[in-house]
């Protein structure tokens, strides 16, 4: 049975439209992430599911049961925010056990209960301490502790690691996702970080300018982008314009002025019409660098210059010029990188492009 | 050299303006008769003739349940108002605030004398009801500053994870809310009861007849004569209105200590 599922909800403000009509389907104990780049409505989304916000049309389920006239009380979902929102007032044993005190549960209950959300975050000698005592990465997993102690049916995220700095961020990530898979609560967490997308998510839910752009698993997203936009917010892609020639064992054969003949696989240009106008996508870390005429005669290959040189540690960003079309490269290196006005050659393996149709 | 003009202008002032205040409290202690200087010895007989005079007792009684009434109706109201102006998307906020905030602009004696002619032109009679009314309105103000400012600080999401975690907006209030807002609430109310305690402007106007404040009393004991009774009494109104904010404020000092060892 499906935990949640939205039927073309939208929200508009006033003349604005924040989330245009939209469905999508969540099914029990999956990890479901909105992800966008600012401003494109995934918070908008996410309290309209908790009931903060009513859409403007549409119907959400939980569990099978309408949900769009119960308050948000009513709803029993957990909800972990971006700064915490643990109650200042109240130790953190009273912050966990808050909800508890509105069900039916007994005071030996409660309290074996709220002593188990602190094993599970690791954080069982904090209990009599305030929050004000915690660190932010400590009040984080008491929020994810108070949240998932009254057992919700669903657990919504807004952006719960962004406050936490780079390192805390990634350990808390797996921590996060290992505490969810435990105890297989159906989750939506929204972000604008395509990493930790890609890392936690069963499906990713890609969303610009109040629109959904494309739904699947990490892998489907990042390697068969559904449009343009998703080809680079999930990473860096080179956008090539071209013709698509026809299909042939199980490609579909594009021809591009740059790179001629290329037969990208057809799952990977589902929506590519038979022929016509395509443009093939082309992902930064899949196009590499070589010295000039040592081409792998098996790839694709081009002549280029080396415009920009990004050094990044253990990768390089390039830019070069083929032609008069720029390209971007990411490539891991373990010598000395090319340097500006180096001329090499570019190389690709056709299986690992994508096409999208349009010119 | 300009420092210590600066610093010895200072001291005159603040001379200045608490002088005399300690030569009321010194005299309330002096044996004399008469209060004046020089002071003949210490006794606390004026205090004691305070305590057996019917009308200053009676005053005290009146200002001290106006005082209380008036910030019990100020604070409740001023929650209220504050919450409406800060929660909820009302229409014309700026314009209720504004008018709310208006009596703490207008000249005491402005307000007082307008409210004296709408109750008049309403053929309202004077009543001890409609004084606390007006002590009310120009209390309010300073309540819904001070509970406002509060509030604004108090982020919408910690409500919001009350109530998903299932308590009814209401439930929220009471659990989350209103205890984060605890020191504005005792602020606005000291500041209510004292503002009121000291008014003599406007209960001058508003008072029914017979009904006498401390302020008022005194005023009307200094038109016979200046009795040591009144020194007494001035101290005690001192002691009162600048007691109870330092009490309030050592208890919500003593409070916050208590949470912050704790954690
Ligand atoms: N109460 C509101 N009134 C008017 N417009 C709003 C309101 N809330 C949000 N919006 C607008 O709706 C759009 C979507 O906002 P939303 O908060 O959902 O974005 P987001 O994807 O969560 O962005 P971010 O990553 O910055 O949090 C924004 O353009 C925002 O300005
Ligand atoms: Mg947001």
């Amino acid at each position: 049975m499906s935990a949640v599922t939205l039927s073309n909800i939208s929200k508009q403000f006033g003349s604005f439209t924040a989330v245009e009509p939209m469905s999508l389907d969540i099914p029990e104990g999956q990890f479901v992430t909105l992800l966008g780049p600012s401003g494109c409505g995934k918070t908008t989304t996410l309290r309209m599911i908790a009931g903060l916000l009513d859409p403007t049309g549409g119907e959400i389920t939980i569990k099978g049961r309408r949900v769009n006239d119960l308050p948000i009380h009513k709803r029993n979902l957990g909800i972990v925010f971006q700064n915490y929102a643990l109650f200042p007032h109240k130790t953190i044993a009273d912050n966990v056990g808050f909800g508890l005190r509105y069900r039916n549960v007994s005071k030996e209950d409660a309290a074996r209960r709220v002593r188990e959300a602190l094993e599970l975050v690791q954080l069982p000698h904090v209990a009599d301490r305030y929050p004000s005592a915690l660190s932010g990465g400590q009040q984080q997993r008491i929020a994810l502790a108070r949240a998932i102690v009254i057992e919700p049916d669903v657990l919504l995220l807004d952006e719960p690691l962004s406050a936490l700095d780079a390192n805390l961020r990634e350990d808390m990530r797996v921590e996060l996702k290992k505490i969810q898979h435990r105890i297989g609560v159906t989750s939506i967490f929204v972000t604008h970080d395509q990493a930790e997308a890609l890392a936690m998510s069963d499906q990713i839910v890609v969303m610009s300018d109040g629109r959904v752009e494309q739904v699947g698993p990490p892998e489907e997203v990042y390697n068969a982008p559904a449009s343009e936009f998703v080809a680079n917010f999930l990473g860096a892609s080179n956008i090539l314009p071209g013709q698509c020639t026809g299909r042939q064992n199980g490609t579909v054969v594009m021809d591009t002025p740059l790179f001629g003949t290329v037969p990208v696989p057809a799952e990977k240009a589902p929506n590519v019409p038979g022929a016509g106008a395509a443009k093939l996508v082309l992902r930064a870390e899949k196009l590499q660098l070589v010295p000039k005429g040592q081409a792998d005669p098996d790839q694709i290959s081009a002549e280029a210059v080396v415009e920009t040189v990004d050094y990044q540690g253990q990768a390089v960003r390039y830019f070069v010029c083929s032609g008069d079309t720029q390209l971007q490269a990411i490539n891991m290196i373990d010598t000395r990188p090319f340097a500006e006005g180096d001329s090499v050659s570019i190389q690709f393996r056709p299986r690992d492009c994508a096409a999208l149709p349009g010119a | 050299m300009g420092w210590s003009l600066i610093r010895v202008w200072t001291l005159l002032v603040y001379l200045f303006m608490f002088l005399p205040i300690a030569v009321v409290v010194l005299l309330a202690f002096n044996a004399n008769q008469f209060g004046s200087f020089p002071m003949t010895g210490l006794s606390l007989r004026w205090f004691d003739e305070l305590f057996q005079n019917e009308a200053i007792l009676r005053a005290l009684r009146t200002s001290l349940t106006l005082g209380a009434l008036t910030a019990l109706i100020s604070t409740t109201l001023g929650v209220l108002a504050s919450l409406a102006l800060v929660r909820y998307d009302i229409p014309f906020r700026n314009t209720i605030s504004t008018i709310l905030i208006a009596p703490i602009l207008v000249p005491e004696v402005v307000l007082a004398v307008a409210l004296l002619l709408f109750l008049q032109f309403l053929g309202i009679h004077k009543s001890f009801t409609l004084l606390l009314f007006g002590h009310v309105i120009f209390t309010l103000p300073f309540v819904i500053l001070v509970v406002q400012a509060r509030l604004v600080g108090i982020r919408r999401d910690v409500e919001e994870a009350a109530m998903s975690l299932g308590a009814s907006p209401i439930q929220t209030f009471f659990t989350i809310t209103l205890p984060l807002l605890t020191p504005a609430v005792a602020a606005g109310g000291l500041f209510a009861f004292t503002i009121s305690f000291d008014d003599i402007t406007d209960t001058l106007f508003w008072k029914p007849g017979g009904v006498e404040t401390v302020p008022t009393q005194i005023f009307a004991m200094l038109r016979n004569s200046i009795s040591p009774e009144i020194n007494a009494l001035g101290t005690l109104m001192i002691l009162i209105t600048a007691g109870l904010p330092l009490i309030g404020l050592a208890i919500s000092r003593k409070l916050a200590m208590r949470r912050d060892r704790a954690g």
